[in-house]
């Protein structure tokens, strides 16, 4: 970050990393891209995720998420709901971070504030989803007989363009209360806050590899995450018509599920709600006989 | 046969005579137009195809092919029919569905004689299973119709218009069942195709849809191969693809659909495990893993195909298996005794007899039951491989036939790891007399439709579908109702 005029201090500027297994590497590729402010002045260094970290990434994340969705709802609702907390306490910084990406500051203050909120709003999803959306179905033969919902497995999601936090927190929070894991591609353009929400992760009881976040240029890197063979489902905001095309084409070789998030906006109150949850999860039925 | 003791001889001393179902009372035309618009018309280009009797290669009927422009008729048609069917009362839609229903139940047996004669499958099935569990599919979602407000709270329910669906002929009547009976109670008009080797009983369906006086084009049946699919996925006047079938079909599908705004349901492939442990009532077990792998001549796609019996028991339960199997009868599909019936086409047999040639030169051990088979027609013995492993190809692809797999494993992880090495995702069974056993096993194994202690059970309240690449979406039960409707905040 740029040093603070009229300080005599200088300042400690961050290096942007991304985060992969609970960790925070570099991209192994060694690439970086310039973020820069309006006056084309460099804000960071941000690093341009290769493929291969990528993989990692779907490595770690299918590696994390048979135990994080064994999580109890209860668990995993207090997980986000500390992740809310640590958000909160970092409000400060998640704004500054916004306006030095060029958004107003009280625009900032608003996007904090409702991602603080929609994380709480998830948090409270997590043990409630399940009695809304299962089944006891009233078979006919003399069987028990209930559809549940279970998390789709492992989940790659290109975040908003233009909301570099709460289209972010929007996305994650319904995927990972329902039990998936999943690989983040930030906003190219907004992509500071992401790496930051890292941190919160990190700092909240969230196990290494259930989110991964990575930055970097998506014409690069999408093709990746829609044909990769064990991803289950790819979420996407904000795609062009020939992209969202290609990539449902290449989402086709192992029969993933293909959710577009495409023009929402994430500020209004009909951006929340558990069908967001739902898009990514599978109904089980499961039948027993009744009898001796 | 030889009966050493410990086999069973359900006909010792006594013969089966035959027990045919009669046919003398079903109709059958001797050619079928396509169903559009409410009445069957002939095919622009004026071509018909056989469909053969699967048990004896004679020729049953003579079916219209279907090219694009007959495909856009009946879209058009459908999307004519649209406006008014979406603007009718919900309830009188319902009754509607409910006429369907009642109509199939009256001419039920000579919907199951005609299944029976189309496809190869045992009368016993198509008689006890799958004409009325389609009737009762239409009856379970008439009752829908006017009751989608409470389905999905929070949401107003939608229709999305013109639905092309695309059904597989292992359960033909069935699965037209499971297409139209939930497009139309949530007021979508449909354009089916079904499969082009058994056809007959969606001709039929498209009499008691005539019959049952829904309004001209709601519902339009045509027939006709791949390219027939092809031109209903294809065509930009259809809002919405359901497919059942193969998993290698519906990857085109999806790729088809890539950039277009229809919505789709894919009921695709499955290599289910079937998991006895040693802890099973190993009788039942026995029956469970017989009708798992030989009902419909394992034409079914939750077949349980991949066998896992804990070691301890592995030797008595194989050697049941054997004894059980020698008791089924294979033979023709009309007469009430049979237990396995045609293969439903020539092609079918050969990719089958494919798979038995893989099997055993991947080193596996074949069995097959001495049952005598006819001389007419196509036919598999109830096979098994033992001494086969995770990478044989016998274990991972889908084969579609009277073919069981069998491995073994000693641990609950073993067990598991096993099962859930697969691209497929669609059914499991496991059989254990330990409650805490079952439901660790059914949660954690990766499949839609898990049964315990039992298998191959379906019922239209009850969800049906795939994870991984069995395909996305449920048919069947509230669940169901998804595939046929937009969800607005």
């Amino acid at each position: 970050m740029a040093q603070k005029s009229g300080s005599k201090r200088l300042s400690v500027a961050k290096t942007y990393k991304i985060y992969i297994d609970g960790k925070f590497p570099r991209t192994e590729s060694g690439r970086y891209f310039a973020l820069e402010d309006s006056k084309g002045g460099v804000i960071a260094n941000v690093c341009r995720s290769s493929r291969k970290d990528f993989r990692n990434a779907v490595v770690a994340a299918r590696k994390a998420q048979p135990g994080w969705a064994k999580a109890s709802a209860y668990l995993r609702g207090q997980v986000l709901y500390r992740v809310a907390e640590m958000l909160e306490g970092r409000r400060d910084q998640f704004i500054a971070e916004l306006v030095l990406q060029g958004v107003g500051q009280r625009a900032a203050e608003k996007e904090v504030d409702l991602s603080i909120d929609r994380l709480i709003y998830f948090a409270g999803w997590a043990d409630k989803y399940q009695q809304v959306f299962s089944a006891v179905n009233p078979v006919s033969s003399s069987h028990f007989n209930f559809s549940i919902l279970e998390p789709t497995g492992v989940v790659s999601m290109l975040a908003p363009n233009d909301s570099g936090l709460l289209g972010l927190v929007s996305n994650v929070a319904p995927t990972i209360v329902g039990g998936n894991t999943c690989i983040v591609l930030a906003s190219e353009k907004l992509p500071l806050c992401a790496v930051s929400f890292a941190e919160v992760l990190h700092a909240s009881d969230v196990p290494g590899g259930v989110v991964n976040i990575l930055t970097g240029h998506r014409s690069e890197l999408t093709g990746q995450f829609a044909s990769h063979m064990d991803v289950n489902a790819i979420i996407y905001c904000d795609a062009d018509r020939k992209t969202a095309q290609s990539l449902q084409h290449a989402a086709a070789d192992n029969i993933k599920r293909v959710v577009s998030r495409t023009r929402t906006d994430w500020f209004k109150s009909s951006a929340q709600h558990p069908y967001l949850i739902r898009d990514t999860q599978e109904v089980k039925t499961t039948w027993h006989p009744i009898g001796v | 046969m030889a009966t050493p003791e410990n086999k069973l001889a359900f006909d010792a001393g006594w013969q089966y005579s035959p027990a045919p179902e009669s046919t003398d009372h079903i109709k059958v035309r001797k050619r079928y137009g396509l169903f559009i618009g409410g009445d069957f018309v002939a095919p622009e280009k004026g071509k018909y195809f056989d469909t053969v009797n699967p048990a004896t290669e004679e020729k049953l009927s003579r079916v219209a092919l279907a090219s694009d422009a007959d495909v856009d008729k009946a879209v058009k048609a459908a999307r004519k029919a649209y406006g008014p069917w979406v603007r009718m009362k919900p309830a009188e839609r319902g009754k509607y569905i409910y006429r369907i229903a009642r109509i199939m139940q009256e001419r039920s047996r000579e919907f199951a004689a005609i299944e029976s004669l189309d496809g190869g499958k045992p009368i016993r099935e198509s008689r006890d299973v799958d004409v009325p569990l389609a009737a009762a599919h239409f009856f379970y979602y008439a009752g829908w119709a006017d009751k989608l407000e409470y389905a999905f709270p929070g949401r107003k329910a939608r229709p999305l218009g013109v639905a092309g669906q695309i059904i597989p002929w292992n359960f033909p009547l069935l699965m037209a069942a499971w297409k139209i009976a939930p497009a139309l109670a949530c007021g979508n008009t449909v354009v089916l195709k079904p499969a082009e080797t058994t056809p007959l009983t969606a001709m039929k369906l498209a009499e008691v849809v005539a019959d049952a006086g829904i309004p001209d084009g709601v519902v339009n049946i045509v027939t006709g191969a791949g390219e027939t699919g092809a031109a209903i996925v294809n065509h930009p006047g259809v809002d919405k693809i359901a497919f059942t079938g193969s998993t290698e079909v519906g990857r085109i599908i999806q790729q088809a659909l890539a950039g277009t705004n229809k919505k789709y349901t894919l009921e695709l492939g499955g290599k289910a495990a079937n998991i006895i442990f040693a802890d099973a009532a190993i009788d039942q077990a026995v029956e469970g893993i017989i009708n798992g792998i030989f009902f419909n001549q394992g034409h079914v796609c939750c077949a349980g195909s991949r066998l896992f019996v804990q070691e301890s028991v592995a030797e008595e339960v194989i050697q049941k298996l054997k004894d059980r199997m020698e008791t089924l009868i294979v033979g023709d599909p009309l007469d009430k005794n049979t237990d396995i019936g045609a293969i439903n086409s020539r092609q079918q047999l050969d990719t089958i007899e494919s798979y038995l040639a893989i099997g055993q030169g991947e080193g596996g051990e074949m069995y097959q039951s001495s049952c005598p088979v006819p001389d007419k027609g196509y036919w598999c013995r109830p096979t098994l491989f033992t001494g086969v492993s995770q990478s044989n190809r016998v274990v991972q692809e889908e084969i579609f036939g009277p073919v069981l797999a069998i491995q073994t494993f000693r641990t609950f992880d073993e067990a598991l790891t096993k099962a859930n090495n697969t691209p497929y995702g669609l059914s499991g069974g496991v059989w254990t007399d330990k409650g805490a056993k079952i439901f660790k096993m059914t949660q954690s194994v990766r499949a839609g439709v898990v049964w315990a202690n039992t298998f191959n059970k379906f019922d239209p309240t009850s969800p049906f579908g795939g994870y991984k690449e069995s395909g996305m979406g449920r048919e069947g039960g509230l669940h169901g109702l998804d595939a046929y409707l937009r969800l607005e905040a």
